[in-house]
């Protein structure tokens, strides 16, 4: 918990402190933590099938057992690390990508930055999920692909929003200023566009990250996913759909899991709106 | 106007067009060859040879895509690998499932957020205001399958009030029967829906409710709600109506979720075999409906703001 603490001092300032960042970094902090335990312990091998099938939640089991007899504590930490991993890389891809191809929308001449623009409308048209789908559909399953699907389908939301918060900043008459005075393109970009863009643009990163968890949790719900023994919580509620009746846990716990991370990453995003700009505080 | 429909239309084309491409070309492009799905593995080359040339695969691919193209323009999808079904008949059936349910949870879902929207706006500083934006934040975070899937074990196995999963296999013959298979299914979509979409209304509304043009309203002696009416409704309208194109675009789309849950034979469902089956008529067939529908909502979107906010009309660019 210190250690929340101690990076809430660093991400807000005292005086704008909000309480949605504190509550989204608990949040996320508790589902960073259960995967990094797992990284070095877990209660039982996620292959082991020993325990009795379908049991209830007792010392043993914490949550229970599945219908192959695997403890659900187990899975659901193995699943923390999956949610996490595609969560993180998918933003990573979209990132690189969506800010590269905003970049050069703004900087283009009319027509390039037209056509890239009517290209991205079109593509955001369409859900993150069924782009991913069709990128998977093409790939095979893997965790692999089901990141590349996940950050490429969401990198024309970034690329969007950065080219319009690019266009801004190149209307400034600091950047005019600078253009005047010989600095080049590269120059521009990493001593102003970025800087300025970054408070608009890490907030919409962090609402991609939910997305994200989301969106993989669906395709692996599908059986588009990453395959077993990869264990995501989409899986686990897929696998626990036959048996809510007699083992409710099973269906619940994933779900809780899920919701925990991705509200907690969207509080985390109110948050840093909120002191990014403190006249939007309380709007969401 | 007329000169604006004329260029949002010819972008909707030319946009159309290229989404096609770049699902064919990426369907082909990767690995995997179509004719795949009609061979077993220990198939000869002679084998390879055949269900190459009979499904078109050896062929450039550009030469592939105009015949796809030319048999488009005509109503023709082809048909389906695996089954030799035409693509088309099939698609026609499974859109009875999934139009209705898109509809039916859209209406249901902008009936629930417009009250909730506005009633959170305008009831900020009330508890109930307050639960209202809670639910809806809490909401946007809720995986859509994992609602069907509480609802199926309450209402369906616990209550045993509605079937848990499956059509009818006579479709709409019994429309009584028919709704009851989509009853959870609308309400699962439309109350997820409704959660995102609340929060929209929120904020379209909450800006509304600041304006200065609200408060001169008021200021010449205009009633609160008559002000709201006149004023609001048509200034609050416009940022929540490309939302609800996007919205209920996913919606379409996303129904292979739904369907999935609750067992439905939808466009969504179809898409998922096909995607199992690597049946590549089929999935261009499924993608080119709805890549359609989700062209033609936007589409539908952009002329709608305009007719309500004249000042949107001089913005040059045909896209936003």
């Amino acid at each position: 918990m210190s250690a929340v603490v101690s990076a809430l001092a660093v991400v807000a300032p005292a005086r704008r402190r909000s309480w949605t960042l504190v509550a989204g970094l608990v949040l996320v902090g508790a589902v960073v933590l259960v995967a990094v335990i797992s990284l070095v312990w877990l209660p039982y091998a996620p292959a082991d099938t020993t325990g009795t099938r379908l049991e209830g939640p007792s010392l043993a089991h914490w949550i229970g057992t599945d219908k192959l007899g695997r403890d659900l504590a187990t899975q659901l930490m193995s699943g923390a690390r999956i949610a996490l991993l595609v969560g993180l890389s998918s933003v990573a891809v979209g990132a690189v990508i969506g800010i590269t191809v905003g970049l050069v929308a703004a900087f283009a001449e009319s027509w390039l930055d037209d056509s890239i623009s009517a290209a991205l409308d079109v593509v955001i048209a369409f859900p993150v999920l069924l782009l991913a789908m069709l990128i998977v559909a093409a790939q095979g399953a893997s965790l692999g692909s089901v990141i590349v699907a996940i950050g490429l389908a969401m990198s024309a939301v970034v690329a969007r929003l950065t080219r319009v918060l690019t266009k801004r900043v190149l209307g400034e008459q600091y950047v005019t200023a600078a253009r005047t005075s010989g600095t080049r393109w590269p120059g521009i970009v990493a001593r102003h566009i970025l800087p300025n863009i970054w408070p608009t643009l890490s907030v919409n990163l962090a609402l991609q990250f939910g997305v994200a968890v989301l969106a993989e949790a669906s395709l692996s719900y599908l059986g588009l996913g990453a395959p077993p023994p990869n264990a995501s919580w989409g899986r686990l509620l897929q696998e626990a759909q036959g048996t809510v009746v007699t083992a409710p846990l099973g269906a619940i716990a994933p779900g809780i899991a899920l919701i925990m991370l991705v509200i907690g990453v969207n509080f985390i995003a109110d948050g840093l709106r909120d002191v990014a700009d403190p006249a939007r505080k309380g709007r969401r | 106007m007329t000169s604006y429909l004329l260029r949002r239309s010819a972008f909707l084309l030319v946009s159309f067009v290229i989404a096609m491409m770049a699902i064919f070309v990426l369907l082909r492009l990767l690995p995997g060859d179509p004719s795949n799905a009609l061979l077993s593995v220990t198939a000869t080359p002679e084998q390879i040879a055949a269900a190459q040339a009979q499904v078109g695969a050896d062929r450039p691919v550009l030469e592939q895509f105009l015949a796809w193209f030319a048999q488009l323009t005509r109503f023709d999808l082809g048909e389906s690998f695996i089954s030799s079904l035409p693509v088309w008949p099939e698609i026609a059936a499974r859109l009875t499932v999934t139009v209705p349910l898109t509809l039916m949870a859209f209406a249901l879902a902008l009936v629930i957020s417009l009250v909730a929207g506005v009633v959170a706006a305008i009831k900020a500083d009330r508890w109930y205001g307050i639960l209202i934006s809670a639910i809806s934040q809490l909401g946007v975070a809720v995986p859509v399958f994992w609602v069907g899937i509480l609802m199926v074990s309450v209402f369906s196995v616990g209550l045993r009030w509605l079937p848990s999963s499956g059509f009818p296999r006579d479709d709409w013959a019994d429309p009584a029967d028919a709704l009851r298979s989509l009853t959870l299914p609308v309400i699962t979509v439309a109350l997820v829906m409704s959660a995102s979409l609340t929060r929209y209304v929120r904020s379209a509304t909450l800006d509304v409710v600041g304006s200065d043009y609200l408060r001169s309203a008021r200021a010449q002696g205009s009633g609160y709600t008559e002000a709201l009416w006149r004023h609001g409704l048509r200034n609050g309208a416009v940022p929540v109506i490309s939302i609800l194109g996007i919205e209920l675009a996913t919606t379409f789309l996303g129904a292979v979720v739904v369907e999935s849950v609750f067992g439905l034979p939808g466009l969504g469902s179809m898409l998922l075999k096909a995607i199992e089956q690597h049946d590549y008529p089929n999935i261009q067939g499924v993608l080119f409906v709805s890549t359609l529908v989700v062209l033609v909502i936007g589409f539908l979107a952009d002329v709608a703001q305009r007719l309500i906010d004249p000042r949107l009309r001089v913005s040059i660019s045909g896209n936003r």
